[in-house]
């Protein structure tokens, strides 16, 4: 398949795994930002051709990983309502609140429609005039114009039965989190290629400088990551800390000016509590003042619903690279895919999940 | 299997055992309530929670041996011929989708099961479970495709059972076929029988049948020539087996839970590893593409025209050149192999040269957000 094999090349892919051992001298920690291209990882088996001296940690680009357990507590209280038609992306659906999930609720009788754009859920609005359709607007710089070309759409239509539970959240925030904890092993970043076709990558220079780590943009095929692994580390061994784009076939310093447009126009920057993280301060967006009537929290007044986080769930220190999710005591015995105890187990995303799936706990990688 | 034992216990239900009866009666539920108060549709997925429910659940309740084999479907040893003996229900929405429908989809469905036991089908009965308001068109087309099908397999429909229900209590019509099979005397096909050296082979491309039905499902239709793979496979198995005889070990079709949870339930049966090599996994590039949209592992998703076999090792390239020579067998291609490392697991080749282990589907597949 053509823009697809080009990068599973093993000839290639063997060209490029070479080269990193030939690069480097030492132990490097080296974080993948994207929960996307921490499956690449370990669906391909990089984690296990590269040289020991490299520690690939996971980042807590996974949207449905860092939604703190209070938004899934208030999107099931949202969908348990009789008047509303609660739609979501799949991979929500199984992450563990409180008390139960979204699937478990759907079983119970609230109707929960799965959606593949936000776009859909605006014409079920459209087509049930007479329920409230809420969207769960989880997600990073990449689908947040979907999200919000979605509530600019319903306003311009004047559909008044739409909603969002917003619960956007943003990388270079999170990344300047990680970097500043006490104990970070980070030394360098591949950053989230399709977080940067949408936003550019000019955020991260700022990062480069104040913080002197190498960050490559890089792509989510298994060359791309190699590549990216290999940029991250000669930048390393040669003692620079420089801004590099490996997935120049996408991404431009720019970004997609009309999404950004967009974005600025629905949403505003606002402190966002991530899962087992906490606050982090101006890393989300929220709906404008403006937009604030498509407010889901407002229109079902939850935001009196908060939760605490498990006490046994690791997801925060998995999220910010200072453990892997074998070093957790309950992965994989008391915290499973049909068990799970938190979203990294259960999200396509997760690394918990990818881990388990691909059986990292049995080949001890 | 899991439809086997599935349908068996629908099999039990509807032949209205005296429904005030307790037929649990002194056995505790072996499934935490507490965790699963209600059935999810993962429950259905095929996966890990199908499992849980049939190992946990039904063949505790029912347990005897020729259930407890886990094949797909029961070999009966009576007295003169050997039975073969399977059954199967059908809940698919949209009730017409490209290539088939669920008429020949039941049909060809219990005829599948039947051929994976090594038996040639002789018999089947038909249920129908009709909702109130379904087009008598509908009914009709649904009814004149299984006759067809029916007709092509060579298998008459020779018992039948009709119930309607209330306008939202049913999604159109449900299908249940239930088959019989003759076996002949020394035929040995079980999933148990996998053994260390064995080839793994399949007839064609993975994922056709679960792509294809997605593709017209209603809020994620997309453009594609696709046709679900749905066909009966009796004569390429009766082929297949001319060919090697005992030395097929296995013969399995990878229905829902897709290729990775047929694998692993074998797997774990016979107490065996499985190692795969992604590169030789027939795929069609269209499903291909369709997966890498919609973030799906092909290796999970439904087949309806496909069949596993293992097969002793040096008759593998005669069973492939018969399963090539057969039109439902073109594009087959010999996959991995069982090894006695890793007992329970399966094992891949990634397309780069790395390892990874290809566990059991959990719950559904669910498409991603980015």
């Amino acid at each position: 398949m053509r823009f697809v094999d080009e990068y599973r090349s093993e000839a290639a892919a063997q060209k490029l795994i070479h080269a990193i051992q030939h690069v480097v001298t030492r132990p490097w920690t080296i974080m993948e930002i994207c929960g996307g291209q921490t499956h690449t990882l370990i669906k391909s088996g990089i984690d296990q051709l590269l040289p020991a001296a490299v520690t690939l940690v996971h980042g807590p680009g996974c949207p449905v990983c860092v939604t703190p357990r209070e938004l899934i507590d208030r999107a099931i209280a949202i969908a348990q309502r009789p008047e509303v038609l609660f739609t979501s992306f799949g991979d929500m659906l199984r992450v563990p609140g409180s008390n139960t999930d979204l699937l478990s609720v759907k079983a119970q009788g609230a109707d929960i429609r799965m959606v593949y754009s936000p776009l859909d859920a605006v014409k079920l609005a459209q087509k049930y005039p007479e329920r409230q359709v809420v969207f769960f607007a989880v997600g990073f710089e990449t689908t947040a114009p979907a999200n919000a070309m979605a509530v600019w759409q319903a306003a311009q239509l004047g559909i008044e039965n739409f909603s969002i539970l917003c619960s956007h959240v943003l990388v270079p925030p999170a990344m300047e989190a990680i970097l500043s904890a006490p104990g970070n092993t980070v030394q360098g970043f591949l950053a989230a290629g399709h977080v940067c076709a949408v936003m550019g990558y000019w955020q991260y220079e700022p990062i480069v400088a104040r913080y002197h780590v190498p960050i490559v943009v890089t792509g989510f095929e298994p060359l791309d990551l190699l590549q990216g692994i290999y940029m991250t580390l000669k930048a390393l061994e040669e003692g620079r800390a420089s801004l590099e784009n490996q997935y120049t076939r996408v991404v431009n310093r720019a970004g997609n000016p009309g999404a950004q447009q967009l974005l600025q126009q629905v949403f505003a920057v606002c402190d966002r509590s991530w899962r087992g993280i906490g606050v982090i301060p101006h890393s989300g967006y929220g709906l404008r003042p403006e937009f604030a009537h498509f407010d889901a929290e407002q229109r079902f007044v939850v935001t009196d619903i908060t939760a605490r986080e498990s006490d046994i769930c690791i997801a925060g220190t998995i999220l910010q690279g200072l453990q892997r999710p074998h070093d957790c005591p309950a992965f994989g015995i008391r915290c499973t895919p049909e068990h799970p105890l938190g979203a990294p187990m259960v999200s396509s995303e997760g690394a918990c999940a990818a881990y388990y799936h691909y059986g990292r706990q049995w080949s001890g990688a | 299997m899991s439809r086997m034992v599935q349908g068996w216990y629908s099999e039990v239900y509807t032949q209205e055992v005296n429904p005030d009866m307790d037929f649990t009666a002194g056995i505790q539920c072996p499934i935490p309530i507490s965790d699963y108060p209600t059935i999810l549709l993962g429950h259905g997925g095929g996966g890990r929670l199908t499992q849980m429910l049939i190992d946990g659940m039904f063949v505790q309740a029912f347990a005897n041996p020729a259930l407890e084999m886990l094949h797909d479907g029961a070999v009966l040893d009576l007295p003169g011929p050997r039975l073969a003996f399977s059954t199967d229900s059908f809940v698919i929405s949209p009730l017409f989708f490209p290539g088939g429908d669920i008429g020949s989809l039941a049909i060809y469905g219990t005829v599948n099961d039947l051929a994976m036991c090594g038996a040639q089908p002789f018999g089947l009965s038909t249920a129908l479970i009709l909702e109130e308001g379904l087009l008598m068109a509908d009914l009709w087309r649904v009814v004149q495709s299984m006759q067809q099908a029916a007709h092509q397999v060579g298998v008459p429909i020779v018992t039948g059972d009709t119930k309607v229900v209330d306008r939202g209590k049913g999604d159109g019509i449900f299908i249940n076929v239930t088959g019989i099979g003759l076996v002949p005397p020394d035929r040995m096909v079980s999933p148990r029988r996998a053994q260390p050296g064995d080839a793994i082979m399949i007839n064609g491309s993975i994922a056709v049948h679960g792509i294809a039905i997605m593709s017209v499902r209603e809020g994620l239709e997309f453009e594609t020539t696709l046709e679900s793979d749905s066909a009966p496979l009796h004569t390429l198995v009766a082929q297949i087996l001319d060919t090697a005889g005992d030395h097929v070990h296995v013969l399995r079709d990878p229905t829902r839970g897709g290729l990775a949870s047929a694998l692993n339930e074998i797997a774990a049966q016979a107490g065996v590893g499985i190692h795969l090599d992604e590169t030789h996994i027939p795929l069609d590039e269209a499903v291909r593409g369709a997966c890498e949209i919609l973030g799906l592992d092909p290796l999970y998703v439904a087949n309806e025209g496909k069949c596993l076999v293992f097969v002793q090792a040096d008759h593998a390239e005669a069973v492939l050149e018969t399963m090539r020579r057969h039109p439902l067998g073109r594009d087959a291609a010999i996959i991995g192999q069982v090894v006695a490392e890793h007992p329970g697991k399966v094992v891949i080749r990634s397309r780069i040269g790395g390892m990874r282990v290809v566990d059991m589907l959990s719950g559904e597949q669910l498409p991603r957000i980015c």
